[in-house]
């Protein structure tokens, strides 16, 4: 066992670039929830988000392009969802099960050449000076910029959500979607916006995964991601800040364990695997202890009726 | 003659397979308190949901000031100066009262000018408002003020109001007037339905009056007596609910010292409570709603279990039983909500039927359900009870609110119960349909059934019961001889005005 070749900077480093596809993820079905739908499908989402970039980043050799891509297969199969449970009255717990389901499927059958090849490398920011500092330097100055982007999105939608006209309106529709309506707000439109936000994002979390963090394509390997990104949304209590710190915990924790597997602690393997998620649940159940409580038209289907 | 602000030329609107408003037109003029009279189904939400751009009539027209008015959506007539204070209140539990009114407005001012307006507006039309505090912990009357005053900061021309008092206490109501006749007298015209004719008789102008879609009449409240108007409504000779004896037995229910935890963050607790019930006896409990009255028939029906000893029948200690057990010792409770408490909205009324009435009627036997026998069941409440509906295989969704609320109460009288609990008999239910509800806990208080009636509606409660109790925040007070109470001493009872002055300007 050799503690000594964990380095606390590259470690603190590579769990910020671990934390981003769950970030992105969570921070977009935040936004779908508090909107009112519960879109169980972000796996599926992610996974096909995952091989639209990297199809799209290997075809074009620009991998920015393969993130554009992969955002707008992540909203596009959302629209699917969203005519399944906003215009035909579909149960959303059941569409979002089968969009996961379906997502996995077809990214199988859209990534079958693209096994084992490399993709195009995103290159890390470089700022003169500042990413040369020792220790802050790679902490905070030499990402790539989609990880930038995870943090200022997730400053954006608190600050939309929290201060903005537009949030006002998003979160009046996921509280009392009846009252909404009768106040004259479009409570369809207001929705299909969020799934296909919630969509967009969670593609490019799954892009983030086969361009930057592996790099490269199997099948399923979003691995679960996109279930924890749910779980995240619940236990932030719907909070952005909240799901950023939980993103974080449960990357830090992630790397941390592979770290300790490379040095041989005694500790089987098993336990350390399941670590990032018994942690992060565990801190976030005693976060969400102050009962912010979920919008309450959550995974209510709304019919305008007279 | 001078240009009414919003005239109403034949307007028509039918929805599958009714017709809710057939060729209706009338004037409002300006500073008008008109008033909208009509049963359940007569169509006066439709017709206000037309008026403020919800729903496009299918024919007909209406113009505002002399000019064609036809709003697409709210926005529209909220820009035209139409305002509206919806029956069910449209409000966001989890935002603040700012934030509730804000979504309310076209282009509201940044949160801290509107908080500074809230405040303003509220001080001078004596409706005192926190713009901080978050709607879910407010009173029904403080919400009913935010909803008020999201239409008075837009500064409205015509103020529709859908059914205002049906959760206010009397001196609430005096208020609520108050503001009203001031907001008449600097030239708003207000649009006011209500089913209490008492009401509108001190407050409107003039009143059309709605039946099945038609306007079947206009007149000067306060030169026509309540009775008459109701006539007009119905259609028909109305009947007062008459009993009989008035003899009471033992004691049948006994609640002693009874405390509960509020169930949930919006609920309330229960504090101290004390209550008797003879047999024979119909016990009224007013109180504005959210005071725990909801808690309060939990414990009675069993839904809450207490101490055995807590709750009593007959002296037996019953505090732990759960319904079914109770049901099968003649202890039965119909609920306020008809959806989804009372009744399962998708099931049939047979299944409705069976869901509270398989201990009593014996609709299940050795754990199968005998559908025969609970079909007859449902027939019989449906031709007892007057419940106009195609037949008991109809889903409970698919009635009427009266209607439902007909078989809700059948269903349980019909059962024979020792002890009956009721909350909201005859909420939103029309005049006729309300009486025959009223007559019916008469009837089986005469023939010795114990009953406690929870109600908003004081006039009811008077109606009906032979003692009566008020809830304020949990504690109900000592029952007092209903003959004889004023509504002055009533709504001290149920705690005064809950901090609320009259208009000072």
């Amino acid at each position: 066992m050799d503690l000594s070749a964990i380095n606390p900077v590259l470690l603190i480093a590579s769990l910020m670039v671990a934390a981003t596809p769950l970030l992105l993820a969570a921070i977009g079905e935040l936004v779908v929830e508090k909107a009112g739908v519960l879109n169980l499908g972000v796996e599926g989402m992610m996974i096909v988000g995952a091989i639209a970039g990297f199809a799209t980043a290997v075809e074009s050799g620009s991998p920015l392009l393969g993130f554009v891509a992969a955002a707008i297969a992540g909203a596009a199969l959302s629209i699917l969802f969203a005519i399944l449970t906003q215009f035909a009255q579909a149960n959303q717990v059941a569409s979002g099960l089968s969009l996961t389901l379906f997502g996995l499927g077809l990214s199988a059958l859209m990534g079958q050449s693209y096994v084992g090849i490399k993709p195009p490398q995103m290159g890390d920011i470089h700022i003169p000076v500042l990413s040369d500092l020792p220790v802050v330097g790679p902490i905070l100055f030499g990402h790539d910029i989609i990880l930038y982007f995870g943090i200022a999105l997730t400053a954006a939608v608190w600050w939309v959500l929290k201060y903005s006209r537009l949030g006002l309106v998003l979160r009046a529709v996921g509280e009392n979607h009846d009252a909404a309506h009768a106040l004259g707000y479009k409570v369809l439109k207001i929705r299909l916006a969020a799934i296909m936000f919630g969509g967009a994002c969670a593609g490019l979390g799954g892009a983030y995964i086969s361009l930057i963090r592996v790099p490269q394509w199997t099948e399923g390997m979003t691995a679960g991601i996109g279930w924890i990104a749910l779980a995240l949304v619940v236990f932030a209590s719907w909070k952005p800040w909240r799901a950023l710190l939980g993103a974080y915990l449960f990357g830090g924790v992630t790397v941390v364990q592979l770290n300790l597997q490379a040095a041989g602690v005694a500790i089987p393997v098993e336990y350390l695997a399941m670590s990032p998620y018994l942690i992060t649940i565990i801190v976030l159940v005693i976060l969400s202890a102050d009962k912010s409580s979920a919008p309450a038209s959550l995974g209510r289907n709304f019919h305008a009726s007279r | 003659m001078t240009v009414p602000l919003l005239s109403l030329q034949g307007l028509t609107k039918a929805y599958p397979g009714v017709v809710a408003n057939d060729t209706v037109s009338f004037d409002i003029g300006e500073g008008e308190v008109h008033a909208l009279l009509g049963e359940n189904g007569a169509g006066k939400s439709t017709l206000v949901k037309m008026i403020y751009g919800l729903v496009k009539p299918d024919s007909g027209k209406m113009l505002l000031r002399g000019q064609p008015y036809e709003p697409a959506e709210p926005r529209q007539a909220r820009a035209d100066g139409i305002a509206m204070v919806f029956q069910h209140f449209s409000l966001f539990d989890a935002l603040n009262v700012a934030e509730n009114i804000a979504l309310g407005m076209e282009n509201p001012p940044e949160m801290r000018d509107l908080a500074a307006r809230i405040r303003e507006v509220s001080e001078t039309y004596g409706l005192p408002l926190d713009p901080y505090r978050t709607v879910g912990d407010l009173s029904a009357g403080e919400r009913q003020r935010v909803e008020i005053i999201r239409c008075l900061l837009q500064d409205p021309k015509l103020l529709i109001m859908d059914e205002p008092t049906s959760v206010l206490t009397p001196q609430e109501v005096e208020i609520l007037f108050k503001t009203l006749q001031k907001l008449q007298s600097e030239g708003t015209s207000i649009l006011y339905i209500s089913h209490k004719l008492e009401e509108i008789r001190t407050l409107c102008d003039h009143a059309t009056i709605l039946r099945l879609g038609k306007n079947v009449g206009e007149c000067t409240p306060s030169e026509t007596s309540a009775r008459d108007m109701a006539e007009m409504m119905v259609g028909s000779t109305l009947q007062t609910p008459e009993r009989g004896s008035r003899e009471f037995g033992e004691v049948a229910m006994d609640i002693s010292g009874l405390s509960v935890p509020a169930p949930s963050a919006f609920g309330t607790a229960l504090k101290n409570v004390h209550l008797t019930v003879r047999k024979g006896e119909i016990l009224g409990i007013g109180g504005v709603a959210g005071n725990g009255q909801d808690e309060l028939l939990g414990v009675l029906s069993g839904e809450t279990l207490t101490e055995p000893d807590a709750v009593k029948l007959h002296g037996q200690p019953i505090g732990k039983l759960g319904p079914t057990a109770r049901r099968k010792l003649g202890v039965l409770a119909a609920p306020e909500e008809r959806l989804g408490h009372a009744a399962a909205p998708d099931m049939s009324l047979t299944e409705n039927a069976m869901l509270t009435g398989s201990v009593r009627e014996g609709l299940e036997k050795n754990g199968f359900l005998d559908w025969g026998a609970t079909k007859d069941f449902a027939e019989r409440i449906i031709k007892a009870f007057d419940v106009r509906t195609p037949g008991p295989g109809n889903a409970a969704r698919s009635l009427s609110g009266g209607n439902l609320q007909k078989f809700v109460i059948g269903r349980e009288v019909l059962q024979d119960p020792d002890v009956l609990v009721v909350n909201q008999p005859t909420w939103g239910v029309d005049a006729a349909a309300a009486a025959s509800i009223r007559q019916s806990l008469l009837d089986l208080a005469a023939k010795g059934a114990a009953v406690i009636c929870i109600s908003q509606d004081l006039d009811e409660l008077m109606e009906i019961s032979d003692s009566f109790a008020a809830l304020n925040e949990g504690r109900l007070s000592a029952p007092r001889e209903a003959a004889g109470l004023t509504v002055d001493e009533i709504g001290l009872m149920m705690g005064g005005a809950h901090g609320m002055e009259v208009a000072h300007v």
